[in-house]
């Protein structure tokens, strides 16, 4: 066993973890933090996707000791507590969630797009989030989301 | 070489089970504050059913669409349901959610009457509150209504709604039965691009048009054809979980093998609705969960054609199909 | 009346908790001491059970129970219900479930898999459904690999007097379609969680589309009820062990909101194992499916042969058309009769044609059950008739929206299996995407609507 500092929605945690120990099994069933989902372990649907120093990873390829020390946030340490934070609002308002499973991902896929480039095209949005998928939406008001988000955002910081 | 064609599809979607047979229960109590709660059995898969069915009941029962709640996720607690599949749900939970509500509405008419010293005919509830016909001034509230019926009239504001189509059993040498409870219909539009030298094919435009009866919630019934729309999309293009048909070796046992469309594979969607409105459904909605799925294939088919003049029998439209075809031209 | 909260764009009713992560899925209930299952499936596609010793997986520490199909009260289940929840004695397709296994771990679990002595003789399977039909080919179940309807090998529709409406016809146009097998893909993968709970009551945690459905099918399998095997000689019946004394209220689903399904959740795939192995643990269950087990066995849209021949005049109008469908079951029935009875029911697809004869077969290979998905039996149907119109009218030199115009549904026209329309919007909506689209349409088909055939027929 292993000791494992790490911080997760600006809370510190001290745990030990198993050398395979993946980010995704420290999040969900160490710490029960549930919206990052285990869509298929096997990195393909982006549906685990959580942020790592602002850097956007699967957490399910991700070993945990390989963040040790490090500021993950999950979509539910987005926002400050009691707010929602204008990506959620977009996607609320949009319709980008239809069931659910994929949209916390997404919305963090988008966050990370977002913070390198604030003023997206569609294309550009199609490319951040190429690595999550969903089955549900087919993508439109994902994107519109998205969209949605960055001119309020931009106006916000304006 | 790049060479462009278009295409169309069309057809129609059956709403309900095939050949009947699949109730759908709801159950609508009005609450002390005058809010409501709607139990129904059937699952939100994220087409959106919670959202529908309370503006339904809100609709008949006069509230705000933020006053209904909905319970659906505990068998013990909900009234039957067959399940969320066969396009049913808008339409069968549909009816139920709205007789469930209507009997509840019954109840506050016949309290409110005896209160208000009016017929129960002559009330109309609206805004929370139930007036008699062409007097604003006599009305009660509803919270008010629920208070009487609670604790002096020893009455539960309780409404139960059932639908269901009954099972029409088909005649075993013509089939002739009655199997479904409406038809929706669609059409679609799809232009394409093909490289003749890669086999590749690009999807350029899609446009879809499909008949929701009466769109409840319009934003999700576009999120549906949408869905749907690049659900068919893969099927047309990229999925087959035997590609090795019929050997089952080499079955692909991860979504990087089995690719189902990503926001890359997308083409310019526009989504529109028609509403040709269902003689029995609930405000005349019809089912639309399925039928989007179906028309991107034979549309995108019928555009290759179109653009490379090989005729496609076999899905997906992979490279190494086109590609075929156009040798064995 | 004037609508106020119907027709408009309210928001999702889940959305804001589906945005914030609050949003519960089935795999998202943790409760403590929870054990977790795993299965050992068949590593062949067909053959017989000839040892079977689970003793040293029963004695790996850590290790609460471990089940095979002594285990279960009645073991079979699905529409007919033909299933077993683990093989008895044949597996008919590879990756078939055989024994569960509940640990503290994954890895306990899985280290007493590798302990379970497996032995199958295997036998020569079949996998191509057109293969299967053949009188000679290997036998996927004892009554054979066609699946009855009643009395006939198929479901048929006839309708009109299909014989003269061939003799009628100008031009005979046949071609075979093939639709692959698909995966519904749905992001959350097939998950359960079974609790035992005081006074007897056990709480499901289901990924169900159709949790009512489904409990009537846990209750089938926990507690042996004679009416609910029918007569398959290869299911047996045993004395109620587990569920003894388990009464319907005493078995409840907790679900509601699921990550996806598009039909692949209507069939049961882990409920009744976790429920198994919780009533005989007593402790929680959980089962999760890796994705791997999720495309490799859970149920799928099944592979469709569809013929079609149709009847042409000159001018489009069909007036015959015989169709035969054979659509791939794999090793059970699951709901597949019934995808292939709304197949039949509906080839002509939107188009009135006078004189029809289709004719579909379900057919049983050595693969998992396919079952329903999005479209159910009208997905193939939809490409198949969709592709032969545009050959059509190829074949006529005619626009294929004119043919179209020609053959779609009227208010009042009758369907092959007898339905009266109503409702009917087809022309009026090709009218208004040609418009969309910039395809010009002559005014003859511009004027034409959907209101009964006569004075605006072409």
């Amino acid at each position: 066993m292993h000791l494992l500092k790490l911080t997760v929605n600006g809370q510190n945690y001290e745990i030990t973890v198993q050398l395979k120990t993946t980010l995704l099994e420290v999040l969900r069933d160490k710490l029960q933090i549930t919206s990052p989902k285990a869509g298929c372990n096997q990195g393909d649907c982006g549906t685990c996707s959580v942020l790592v120093d602002s850097i956007l990873v699967k957490s399910c390829l991700t070993n945990s000791l390989s963040v040790q020390g490090k500021k993950i946030i999950t979509v539910e340490g987005l926002a400050k507590p009691g707010e929602v934070h204008p990506l959620q609002q977009a996607f609320h308002e949009n319709y980008g969630a239809q069931c659910g499973f994929c949209t916390p991902g997404m919305i963090l896929a988008a966050k990370a797009l977002l913070d390198k480039n604030p003023n997206p095209t569609r294309e550009d949005v199609k490319v951040g989030l190429s690595g999550n998928l969903c089955r549900c939406t087919g993508y439109t008001k994902i994107i519109d989301s998205v969209i949605a988000a960055s001119e309020k955002m931009v106006t916000v910081t304006d | 070489m790049k060479n462009r064609g278009t295409g169309i599809a069309i057809g129609h979607y059956p709403t309900g089970q095939n050949g009947g047979g699949d109730p759908s229960q709801a159950m609508v109590k009005i609450q002390p504050d005058g809010s409501a709660v709607l139990t129904v059995g059937s699952c939100d898969l994220g087409q959106g059913c919670k959202t529908i069915l309370a503006q339904m009941a809100a609709e008949v029962l006069g509230m705000e669409y933020e006053q209904v709640k909905v319970i659906n996720h505990s068998v013990d607690n909900t009234p039957m349901s067959s399940g969320s599949y066969a396009s049913r749900v808008t339409y069968v939970d549909g009816k139920a959610t709205v007789e469930a509500a209507e009997n509840a509405r019954e109840i506050l008419f016949q309290v409110a009457g005896e209160i208000l010293e009016a017929s129960p005919s002559d009330l109309i509830i609206e805004n929370g509150k139930v007036f008699v016909k062409g007097d604003r001034k006599r009305f009660k509230t509803i919270s008010k209504i629920v208070e009487v019926a609670t604790y002096e009239k020893h009455k539960q504001v309780v409404g139960l709604g059932h639908f269901m189509k009954d099972f029409s059993k088909p005649d075993p040498e013509t089939g002739e039965c009655d199997p479904f409870c409406t038809l929706s219909w669609g059409v679609s539009f799809a232009e394409v691009e093909v490289d003749t030298d890669t086999g590749e094919v690009e999807v350029l435009r899609f446009v879809s048009y499909y008949d929701a009866g009466k769109a409840i919630n319009p934003m999700l019934v576009e999120g549906q054809i949408q869905g749907g729309s690049v659900m068919g999309l893969g099927a047309a293009l990229m999925e087959d979980l035997h590609p090795y048909y019929p050997n089952i070796e080499h079955q692909p046992d991860n979504l990087s093998d089995y690719s189902i469309p990503t926001t890359m594979d997308i083409p310019d969607f526009e989504a529109l609705i028609y509403e040709c409105p269902s003689t029995e459904g609930p405000y005349g909605a019809k089912g639309i969960g399925e039928l989007s799925a179906n028309y991107p294939s034979p549309a995108i088919i019928n555009a290759i054609h179109d653009a490379i003049g090989v005729w496609l029998t076999e899905l997906p439209a992979s490279p190494e199909k086109v590609l075929r075809a156009l040798e064995s031209q | 009346m004037t609508l106020k909260v119907v027709g408009q764009n309210v928001l999702r009713y889940d959305g804001l908790a589906h945005v914030t992560g609050e949003t519960h899925f089935a795999d998202d209930v943790i409760i403590p001491g929870t054990l977790t299952v795993k299965v050992l499936r068949s590593p062949v596609s067909k053959g017989k059970i000839m040892n079977l010793d689970i003793r040293a997986a029963m004695s790996v520490p850590g290790v609460a129970s471990v089940i095979t199909a002594d285990d279960v009260p009645c073991n079979g289940y699905g529409h007919i219900p033909d299933q077993p929840v683990l093989v008895e004695e044949m597996v008919r397709y590879k990756g078939e479930p055989i024994v569960a296994v509940a640990a503290v771990d994954e890895d306990t679990a899985i280290e007493a898999l590798e302990k379970i002595q497996l032995g199958i003789e295997e036998e020569e399977p079949v996998f191509d459904h057109i293969q299967a039909m053949m009188p000679d080919a290997p036998k996927v179940r004892p009554e054979g690999n066609i699946h009855m309807f009643g009395k006939y090998p198929f479901r048929q529709v006839k309708f009109g007097d299909i014989d003269a409406g061939f003799r009628e016809a100008d031009v005979i146009i046949e071609n075979t379609y093939r639709h692959p097998s698909l995966e519904h893909a749905q992001l959350e993968p097939m998950v359960s969680q079974a609790v035992p709970e005081a006074g007897g009551k056990l709480t499901v945690y289901t990924v169900s589309q159709a949790p009512h459905f489904h409990l009537e099918e846990l209750y089938g399998i926990l507690k042996v009820k004679k009416n609910n095997v029918s007569g398959k000689h290869w299911i047996t019946e045993k004395g109620s062990r587990t569920g003894q004394g388990l009464e319907f209220g005493d078995i409840n689903f907790i679900g509601g909101t699921v990550g996806g399904g598009f039909g692949g959740k209507n069939d049961m795939h882990a409920d009744h194992i976790t429920a198994l192995l919780a009533l005989k643990s007593g402790q929680p269950c959980k089962w999760r499916w890796t994705r791997e087990e999720d495309l490799l066995y859970s149920t799928y849209r099944g592979c469709w042969y569809i013929t079609i021949k149709d009847g042409v005049k000159k001018d489009g109008r069909i007036v015959a058309r015989k169709i035969k469908t054979i659509r791939e079951s794999g090793a059970y029935a699951s709901s597949n009769p019934h995808v292939v009875e709304h197949n039949i029911f509906n080839s002509t697809g939107p188009y009135f044609i006078p004189n029809v004869h289709s004719r579909g077969y379900c057919v049983y290979t050595n693969k998992p059950p396919a079952s329903s998905m999005r479209g159910f039996g009208l997905t193939p149907s939809t490409f198949a008739t969709e592709v032969q119109a545009n050959k059509i009218a190829s074949e006529l030199s005619m626009d294929p929206w004119e043919f179209r115009f020609k053959n779609v549904y009227r208010n009042g026209d009758l369907t092959s299996t007898g339905s009266k329309l109503d409702s009917v919007a087809l022309i009026e909506m090709m009218q208004t995407l040609a418009e969309k689209t910039g395809v010009t349409l002559p005014d003859r088909l511009k004027q034409m609507s959907s209101a009964k055939r006569g004075g605006n027929s072409i």
